[in-house]
């Protein structure tokens, strides 16, 4: 038996039985189900776990879970938000990632799990919109089944830890349901989810699923696998983007034991940036690592730069300026509300300041790496950390020709992502080599790519450079009656097929703050040409503008005499909503006013003006989330220490507080490493730096002993964590440490600026 | 996958005994991995994580920048924390190398410091994190109890920034260690 249910216009819930008793929850799209779905598909067939929700005779419940978890904690909070509803017993629960979920529907992939992706912390609120739906499914068919077999309505059944009760005590585990719960009609509509008084896992701290398997070694990385008996390719790229091979040893590589082969590499003419190698590149095809390190040693590649030499990081930021100086650039506008010309010229007083801000890498701490078993004539295995493995899948479908039910791609929890796994160049590679003629004795076995720690770094997608100019107008109220903010970067979308008046889109957010809370307002986008790849950052959009904005609010509070924190509330003033033209919106303004004051109180802000320490603040809307850090920092002989790091956050409803926590504190240690120490830099056309001694990040003796995470409750809607204690940590590092130093820090990193102007 | 010639373990003498002196089939190093004896006969120049990862499959160890400065390759050598992917075989000839595979017992019972890891949900991406465990056991060995200051001295880099409750998982194991001796 089997049914289906429809949820909405486009999904539809499904559920069928499974090989030895089993009960099978899915969620489906209309695109994948808009023809007639063979029966066949439905049963045990789909998978060995089944889509979601697979409830086993003997009670063990076993979820899959589609999102990629690179570190985010989505195995887990995607798999409660379903045990939750579903009332079943934790401890029961088995976990499996799903891999890429693709099937053939004449000719098209039809994607079986929806949408499989991990990035702008999208993994929860997508999932509450769908996957409670498929454990409140399942919960009615087994109240059902339930009701059946002892008699009793099933309104008067309730279920917990995963047994259904009824009122007079008499107890069934879900287990010895499940094959009746399968053989049931589907119900007319979607059964109704839980009222949130009855939750009893969401909003309750949950361990990582996989904690037992990571602190044992177990835990399988894609660079962990060898299916089998793997050929390891490390290669050797040229560092000049869009350069091209000098010279190469190649027989005294293929002379190095255990060296089995050279390929070459190229970038495939006409694909967009993150679908295909970025870089010319030698693979050095070996035995072991060691082998394939050595002959790449013995390669001695050089390389040349391309026709045109990518500007130094100095001359990008001075061309940066000079078109905010060039009235007759014409910028993209952004934003433009009411007058700023105006405002100016009535301004009692007016500020201006410019922020540099580097470009960085995403450094994961697993390299890019992917693996390959590739049967030319029938069929490719792929695994690879991926945040969107769809779009791993296309460029292999691309590659291969192959129709979906010939490519099977498993996703492995990733070693970090922070958008680093949105790009799939290191992909394109390993299927490149996969798919080059090579030495006989090899043709068979599979492909392992490893990305060495210096090519990962002088071969990423950086997040753009950006510089920000801002000019505001201070009325005779000491209130901002003009805003007006430049931003010049590279813009992500280029090389994407985006037209270059939609270039800003990936930049500068129309409605970011402090848009709509100010008269006459204008945001532009400048362009800047560079030909490094570049892509998505933990948080970008909003990294480098909130950096920009937070820290001249600060500016401009510190010029009035004003306390930054009270200024800040006079700014988001009574308790209103602001249209937001994005994800999460609109924007409440007591939320944020709430969060400021929470990260305020926890620091205890009272001390602000007489404190020897220096406390800063700032605040952030990320899709959703209202986040707020208060830093205090005490000056040193040669730098900073700091002492405290206080972030208080409402992400809406919590699903586990103990992720949220992890995530935030996380992602706040990030924003402050990278904010004081790191950047990418190009000089004579190539990024310089090939390690963790001149990209350091920082360790835990550099970092706060903890950072204190006030966490709201709150009944609305779950946003997501991953990249929500980004934005607000650096700019509130810098408002500290001008309180402590007397130096006001425009430009990043940090460290290094400080000890410049001091 | 099975063990083969000369990566095969054999049984490890007890303390204090010589290993025996059977006919070597190919000359090479002789080391102690997690209680079992293998030879390594390739490439003395190799580096340890390579042969761990590589050769004895033990995948424990992680790759993360060849030059010792990350320490996601972390393992002990004699009880003391090294990073493998500088430390070459030719090293290790009669060295005792103990990964994260080898930190639960025979009967899998974790070692204090995986299980305050757990206890206090510190893995996160968990890529860092044996690395992070052989450093915390290095460290427990020699101090006790460890003050931030020790714990400071721990140069392994977590990218997810979980330093926090790690700080706290080594203070916690530390405490489990006290107690269990008391």
């Amino acid at each position: 038996m089997s049914g289906q249910v429809q949820i909405s216009r486009r999904r539809f819930l499904q559920f069928a039985a499974g090989a030895a008793g089993a009960l099978i929850v899915g969620v489906g799209s209309a695109s994948a189900f808009d023809r007639p779905v063979p029966l066949g598909l439905l049963g045990d067939a789909w998978s060995q776990l089944g889509p979601y929700l697979r409830i086993a005779a003997d009670g063990r419940i076993y979820i899959g879970v589609r999102d990629p978890d690179n570190g985010e904690g989505t195995a887990t909070s995607l798999a409660r938000i379903i045990a939750d509803e579903l009332d079943a017993d934790w401890s029961q629960v088995v976990v499996e990632q799903l891999g890429l979920g693709i099937e053939e529907g004449n000719g098209e992939p039809r994607w079986i799990y929806g949408r499989q992706h991990s990035g702008d912390a999208s993994s929860i609120p997508a999932a509450w919109a769908d996957l409670r739906q498929a454990g409140a499914l399942a919960r009615w068919l087994l109240f059902q089944a339930a009701a059946r077999r002892l008699g009793v309505p099933a309104e008067q059944i309730r279920g917990a830890k995963g047994a259904v009760l009824a009122p007079d005590g008499r107890r069934l585990p879900y287990g010895d349901l499940a094959a009746a719960a399968a053989a049931l009609q589907a119900p007319s509509e979607a059964p109704p989810v839980k009222s949130a008084d009855r939750y009893t896992l969401i909003g309750q701290p949950a361990g990582d699923v996989n904690a037992h398997d990571i602190v044992t070694g177990r835990q399988k990385y894609a660079i962990d696998e060898m299916l089998g008996d793997a050929v390891v390719a490390v290669l050797s790229r040229c560092p000049f983007p869009g350069g091209t091979l000098d010279s190469a040893d190649r027989d005294a590589a293929k002379k190095v034991d255990g060296v089995y082969d050279v390929i070459d590499i190229q970038p495939e003419q006409g694909q967009q940036s993150g679908y295909t190698p970025q870089a010319v590149g030698i693979a050095v095809l070996a035995r072991d690592t060691w082998a394939a390190l050595q002959g790449r040693v013995a390669l001695k590649a050089t390389w040349k730069a391309g026709a045109s030499a990518e500007p130094n990081t100095g001359a990008l930021e001075q061309h940066a300026v000079a078109m905010f100086d060039d009235e007759s650039v014409q910028p993209s506008i952004v934003r433009n509300d009411g007058d700023i010309a105006t405002a100016r010229k009535k301004a009692a007083r007016a500020l201006e300041a410019t922020y540099f801000q580097p470009w960085v890498a995403h450094a994961t701490a697993e390299p890019p790496n992917c693996i390959v078993r590739l049967d030319p004539d029938t069929s490719v295995t792929l695994i690879a950390a991926t945040q969107a493995p769809r779009q791993a899948y296309a460029v292999v479908q691309r590659l291969t020709g192959f129709k979906p039910d010939q490519i099977d791609i498993r996703v492995p929890r990733g070693g970090g992502g922070f958008g680093r796994r949105l790009q799939h160049d290191y992909v394109a590679e390993a299927m490149l080599i996969a798919l080059a003629k090579k030495s006989t004795d090899i043709r068979t076995r599979a492909i392992k790519v490893i990305w060495t720690r210096d090519e990962d770094l002088a071969h990423d997608f950086y997040r753009p450079l950006a510089v920000h100019r801002l000019n505001a107008s201070i009325d005779a109220k000491k209130k901002i009656a003009g805003w007006h903010q430049r931003m010049a970067s590279p813009s992500i979308q280029k090389g994407r097929g985006v037209a270059d008046n939609r270039l800003w889109q990936s930049e500068l957010m129309p409605d970011a703050l402090p848009a709509g809370l100010v008269p006459n307002f204008r945001s532009d986008w400048y362009s800047l040409d560079s030909q490094l790849p570049r892509g998505e950052w933990r948080g970008s959009p909003h990294v480098t503008p909130t950096f920009a904005t937070e820290c001249f609010i600060d500016e401009i509070a510190h010029s009035l005499k004003a306390n930054p924190l009270d200024y800040r509330l006079a700014m988001l003033g009574d308790a209103h909503q602001l249209p937001y033209n994005g994800r999460g919106g609109p924007i409440d303004t007591a939320r944020l006013a709430n969060v400021l004051r929470m990260a305020a109180e926890k620091i205890d802000w009272t001390r602000w003006l007489r404190s020897e320490n220096g406390l800063g603040i700032a605040c952030a809307y990320v899709w959703g989330a209202y986040v707020a850090h208060a830093i205090e920092v005490a000056p040193t002989a040669d730098g900073i220490d700091i002492q405290r790091v206080v972030c208080a956050v409402d992400v809406g409803r919590v699903v586990n507080p103990s992720g949220l926590e992890a995530q935030i504190a996380g992602a706040t240690m990030d924003a402050l490493s990278t904010a004081m120490n790191l950047a990418i830099t190009v000089k004579d056309g190539q990024v310089q730096q090939r390690g963790f001694r001149d990209y350091p990040l920082s360790a835990t003796a550099q970092m706060p002993n903890e950072v204190e995470v006030a966490i709201v409750s709150s009944t609305a809607d779950p946003t997501g964590a991953s990249v929500m204690g980004v934005p607000s940590t650096a700019p509130a590092l810098a408002n500290a440490v001008f309180r402590a130093t007397a130096v006001r820090i425009r430009r990043l990193p940090l460290l290094r600026e400080l000890a410049r102007l001091r | 996958m099975a063990q083969q010639g000369p990566t095969a373990p054999v049984p490890v003498p007890k303390a204090g005994s010589t290993p025996p002196v059977s006919k070597p089939v190919r000359e090479g190093i002789d080391l102690v991995v997690n209680d079992k004896l293998y030879r390594h006969t390739g490439d003395k120049t190799m580096p340890l994580l390579w042969y761990l990862r590589d050769e004895l499959r033990l995948t424990g160890a992680k790759y993360g920048c060849d030059q010792g400065d990350c320490g996601f390759c972390t393992v002990l050598v004699e009880g003391k924390a090294v990073a493998s992917c500088t430390t070459k075989m030719e090293k290790l000839a009669g060295k005792r190398v103990t990964t994260v595979e080898g930190l639960a017992d025979g009967q899998g019972k974790l070692h204090p410091v995986q299980q305050a890891w757990i206890d206090e949900d510190a893995t996160m991406c968990g890529y860092c994190q044996p690395g992070q465990l052989m450093a915390a056991v290095d460290l427990l060995s020699r101090q006790k109890n460890p003050s931030d200051a020790d714990i400071d001295k721990i140069g392994n880099l977590c990218r997810c920034g979980s330093y926090g409750r790690i700080r706290k998982a080594i203070k916690r194991a530390a405490a489990t260690m006290k107690d269990a001796k008391a």
